[in-house]
């Protein structure tokens, strides 16, 4: 499959001396789901940035497309839509104003940018809203906003920075589903995103970055196989006073109707229930304790801040 | 035609519409202002105080006043329609719509610029139309009045984009047009001929630029000027092409919007 990203060497160090990355390499396949993780300055936004030309690099190559971002930017541009995290519109301007307008700006014909704003913002159910000023519209409807901009000039990579952040759940599966469904048509798209449920949802390939740089670049699939013990809580029929004697599986009582169990892959989770079911404790219900890319998340994390300390 | 023309001039068409559609939409703040203020200066220099006065250059003072009055408000407001627009999309983060956007550094430099010149025309007109109500009008030289006034609209233009790159806050903008743009104005001939002052003074007013397009206009409007027409011209023409070059230079680096 050919490439959609490719970044090599990627530096950047800002005017107070400050190194948001250093020298990060990343390749996201044409048709791929991406997620780019990583916490609070991390150098998610940076990368972001730089790809979208709002941050100057300092040293490295990007690559969209076959577009190298210093021989042919405008063509590299024209590939790409991007969702800030930030609201960046013209907040007295209408609804549908701003996504024809900014069609515009990449020299589409007001005849055809009519027709695609109207079809993005039905799509993303603002259609009612389109001759609203900015400004009145919720903060869910002003990211849905900021979507029908970056798709109005059909980019074959859509590159999103947190779109979900403050959204209430059914919005944020709403967007899912509409995240989905483009991406079933063949565009690219790279997410970030602090919400790792949504990013275990919907990427197949996940980049991790930290202190500027990349410390996981892998498929879903491979990082999830790396969680060797996950942990589950199960919801207990009858009230227990102690924790259960369970061989091979570490366990404690967070109240007398719930037990954290820690389950090693190697053992799997049907001796557990053999195990329970001879000490006649039934269970209602279990669920993970946290989400299993999330620990992992956070140990890889921290693994590389005790690197970084070091 | 160039692959990169076409989708220009599309850009080109979507910002000069945007930014006159920005100040025809709040004509009470961009174009009822200068008209109101032009009347009074017509009604108190030129009617009230004026009729002392007496002549000045051969005219009537209302006469001689208007056209430094009318180049007065086309100064005010290109300047005004670029630094404000450009500044406020800063200001809103909107400036990135256009930065992520394969539009070229030149063709967001002259649709801003395009977008003040046409401000400061379309104020110029109505302040001509209301002078008609005080005094009558006359070309001597329609081809010098068109030029003068297209050439000092886009000179101010360009300055207020410089303002606006460099801006910071919304003091910063207003800074300029106080401290600078007023007393240069109004220093810069708009109310009298530089011969009534004195020979040191007559000197350091040419350093003005502002005289130099207040007169070249009066030339074209009243065929009367206390400076050389051909090198107000040429010091306009100069001032536009190296203002040009210095806006692009400054986009094109990003300066204030890109980090």
């Amino acid at each position: 499959m050919s490439s959609a990203l490719s970044i090599r060497q990627l530096t950047k160090t800002y005017g107070n001396g400050f190194q948001a990355l250093s020298g990060i390499d990343l390749d996201v396949a044409e048709g791929d789901f991406f997620a780019l993780l990583g916490p609070n300055g991390a150098g998610k936004s940076t990368t972001i940035g730089i790809l979208s030309t709002l941050v100057n690099k300092t040293s490295g190559t990007v690559n969209i497309f076959g577009h190298d971002l210093d021989k042919s930017p405008a063509a590299l541009k024209r590939s790409i839509g991007v969702v800030p995290q930030e609201f960046n519109f013209n907040q007295f301007e209408k609804t549908f104003d701003i996504v024809v307008t900014q069609a515009g700006y990449y020299g589409i014909p007001s005849k055809v940018a009519k027709e695609r704003a109207e079809q993005y913002l039905t799509q993303l159910g603002l259609w009612d809203k389109r001759d609203v000023p900015s400004r009145s519209l919720s903060g869910g409807m002003k990211r849905r906003l900021m979507i029908a901009r970056a798709l109005v000039h059909e980019p074959r990579l859509l590159i999103l920075d947190e779109p979900t952040a403050g959204v209430d759940i059914e919005l944020r599966r709403s967007m899912w589903t509409f995240l989905t469904e483009l991406n079933e048509k063949g565009i690219t798209i790279i997410l970030t995103t602090h919400y790792l449920e949504e990013a275990e949802q919907l990427c197949r390939n996940i980049g991790i970055i930290d202190h500027g740089t990349i410390v996981e670049n892998t498929s879903m699939r491979n990082l999830l196989g790396q969680l060797h013990v996950e942990t589950f809580l199960l919801d207990l029929k009858n009230t227990l006073s102690a924790p259960p004697q369970l061989l091979g599986y570490p366990s404690r009582l967070v109240d007398s109707r719930t037990l954290e169990v820690q389950v090693d892959k190697a053992m799997g989770i049907t001796a557990l229930f053999t195990q329970l079911a001879t000490q006649n404790i039934e269970v209602l219900s279990l669920r993970n304790k946290t989400n299993r890319l999330e620990e992992l998340f956070v140990s890889l994390v921290e693994k590389n801040l005790a690197k970084v300390a070091v | 035609m160039n692959s990169e023309l076409q989708p220009n001039l599309v850009a080109l068409q979507t910002i000069v519409y945007r930014e006159v559609k920005r100040f025809t939409r709040i004509w009470p703040q961009t174009l009822l202002p200068p008209a109101i203020t032009m009347v009074l200066y017509f009604v108190i220099f030129g009617n009230l105080i004026g009729r002392q006065i007496g002549d000045m250059g051969g005219f009537t003072y209302m006469e001689y006043i208007v056209p430094g009055l009318i180049m007065m408000s086309v100064i005010t407001n290109s300047y005004g329609n670029v630094v404000s627009s450009f500044f406020g999309s800063k200001f809103q983060r909107s400036i990135e719509e256009l930065m992520v956007s394969p539009v070229s550094p030149h063709t967001i430099l002259i649709g801003y610029t395009a977008g003040g010149v046409l401000r400061g025309l379309m104020v110029g007109v109505i302040v001509t139309l209301l002078s008609l109500f005080f005094t009558h009008l006359q070309v001597h030289h329609l081809g010098v009045t068109i030029l003068v006034v297209v050439l000092t609209a886009t000179i101010f233009s360009l300055l207020g984009f410089i303002n606006a790159v460099f801006a910071r806050n919304f003091d910063d903008i207003s800074i300029i047009p106080t401290f600078v743009l007023t007393p240069l104005t109004y220093l810069g001939g708009v109310f009298y001929s530089i011969t009534l002052l004195p020979p040191f003074w007559q000197t350091v007013s040419l350093a003005n630029p502002v005289l130099h397009m207040v007169n070249a206009f009066r030339y074209g409007i009243l065929g009367v000027s206390d400076i050389k027409i051909s090198v107000a011209i040429t010091f306009m023409i100069v001032a536009t092409v190296v203002l040009y070059f210095g806006c692009a230079r400054l986009l094109v680096s990003g300066r204030g919007m890109r980090t």
